[in-house]
């Protein structure tokens, strides 16, 4: 009851939230990483180099999926931004539904863009099915297709520092975020720009995605400061003997 | 079109989150044929993941790529592996041995090189960023290989010095950690929320 409760909660305060933002855009905090994406895409374009795209492993069967649904918001927008670009990104993921709607969701970037002619099959492509064979098939991209930056973003283990490592041996740009506790410490010590937590939902956001997008993090924050007061309630009430 | 598709997703997955939360026989055997039927598409898309490699490799293959080789090599491994599969059936021993003595070999090399890696990346950490969190992550990360790894001295005085350091970074790294979850779990419902109720469309173009 108490999950229900919450999804339809969290859903509410979603949509009055959306509906209330629509005059009036989100300020949001400066995130490092974004501001650097932002320029490594404009850079891609004008230079002709390629961005590449790593959406992990997310399978959508499991809450892991979640983190592969945020990285495709950013690549929808990513495809939008470089349709003018020789090079479109290039897409690699480890789940295979993934995989095609990776390809969808370029699709429909370019068609949005009105650069239909833009989309290539092959520019989304499934690397590997384990861990390590993703990595194994995903660092020949960043080393031979002439790419400028990397956005390694969604599920990842600790494989992830191997595309860490093969983005800075080819001197390439590299924005990381990950929903795996795991990969976030190894992106903290070898990523130039990680994304901690639940920054990695936020891309959207800072993509431009739409006020959903922004709505999104205000229900976040409102929601995070519920928890806390349940933590802090809790624990005082515990304190004075309270048992349940 | 699109809302023709935007509508399914929309009614199967509030089907399916209904029959979690109300097991009722009817929504309980919807669900059940729902997961099904995504299980079966997603085993297809597996196909269509592996055609789509194949496509990219003959494509490199053709136009004479740099290191289209291993893209030569990887078809002609892919062709065998599964022709053999085929015949003889994913338990057979020659079909294990591609399995044995190929893959589980490479991906051990490949961790291996990952703790290399991981070291590696430690030691540049103060060459890319000089702050006080770098600071912290360094000291706590050491202090932590310290505690737990084998030391020449008597296994108490082991103890006196070790339990210390692991009792106070895990405090610290479980609370910083159910943080992080927290956050991530509100993302994804978050993120769940607006693929539900069709305000993001990752499908059918949209």
């Amino acid at each position: 009851m108490l999950a229900i409760g919450l999804v339809l909660f969290t859903a509410l305060l979603l949509l009055a939230i959306t509906f209330l933002r629509r005059k009036s855009p989100a300020v949001l905090r400066r995130i490092d990483a974004f501001e650097r994406l932002n320029r490594v895409v404009g850079l891609a374009v004008e230079n002709g180099t390629r961005l590449h795209i790593s959406l992990g492993r997310g399978n959508l069967f499991t809450s892991r999926g979640a983190s592969a649904l945020a990285g495709l918001a950013m690549l929808r927008r990513l495809a939008e931004r470089t349709s003018l670009s020789d090079r479109p990104p290039i897409v690699t993921s480890g789940d295979a539904s993934l995989s095609i709607l990776s390809q969808d969701t370029l699709q429909a970037g370019y068609h949005a863009a009105g650069a239909d002619d833009q989309y290539r099959i092959s520019t989304g492509r499934l690397t590997g099915l384990t861990p390590f064979s993703y990595a194994a098939g995903t660092i020949p991209v960043t080393r031979d297709e002439m790419v400028s930056a990397n956005v390694v973003i969604g599920d990842f283990g600790s494989e992830s520092a191997l595309l860490v490592e093969a983005a800075d041996r080819e001197d390439t740009h590299l924005i990381a975020a990950s929903d795996n506790l795991s990969a976030q410490s190894i992106l903290y010590a070898s990523a130039q720009d990680p994304l901690i937590g639940e920054e990695l939902f936020a891309s959207g956001a800072y993509m431009g995605a739409g006020i959903s997008h922004e709505a999104s993090l205000q229900v976040q924050d409102v929601l995070r400061w519920l928890v806390i007061v349940a933590i802090v309630g809790g624990a005082l009430l515990k304190l004075v003997g309270f048992n349940f | 079109m699109r809302v023709f598709t935007a509508a399914i997703a929309m009614a199967s997955g509030l089907i399916v989150l209904l029959g979690y939360f109300y097991p009722l026989p009817a929504l309980t055997q919807l669900r059940i044929m729902l997961t099904d039927w995504a299980i079966i598409i997603a085993a297809m898309a597996v196909l269509v993941g592996i055609a789509n490699l194949v496509f990219v490799h003959m494509d490199k293959i053709r136009k004479r790529e740099k290191n289209s080789m291993y893209g030569a090599l990887l078809v002609l491994s892919l062709i065998a592996t599964f022709g053999l599969g085929l015949v003889f059936g994913p338990e057979n021993q020659i079909v294990q041995l591609a399995v044995d003595a190929v893959i589980v070999p490479v991906e051990a090399s490949l961790m291996a090189i990952l703790a290399v890696t991981l070291v590696y990346a430690s030691i540049r950490l103060f060459r890319r960023r000089t702050d006080v969190m770098t600071v912290i992550f360094l000291v706590v990360a050491v202090s932590f290989l310290f505690a737990v790894m084998p030391k020449p001295i008597d296994p108490v005085i082991n103890d006196q010095i070790s339990q210390p350091i692991l009792w106070l970074a895990s405090i610290f790294s479980r609370g910083g950690a159910r943080g992080l979850l927290i956050g991530i779990a509100l993302g994804t419902l978050l993120t769940g929320i607006r693929v539900l109720f069709g305000i993001d469309r990752p499908y059918g173009g949209n």
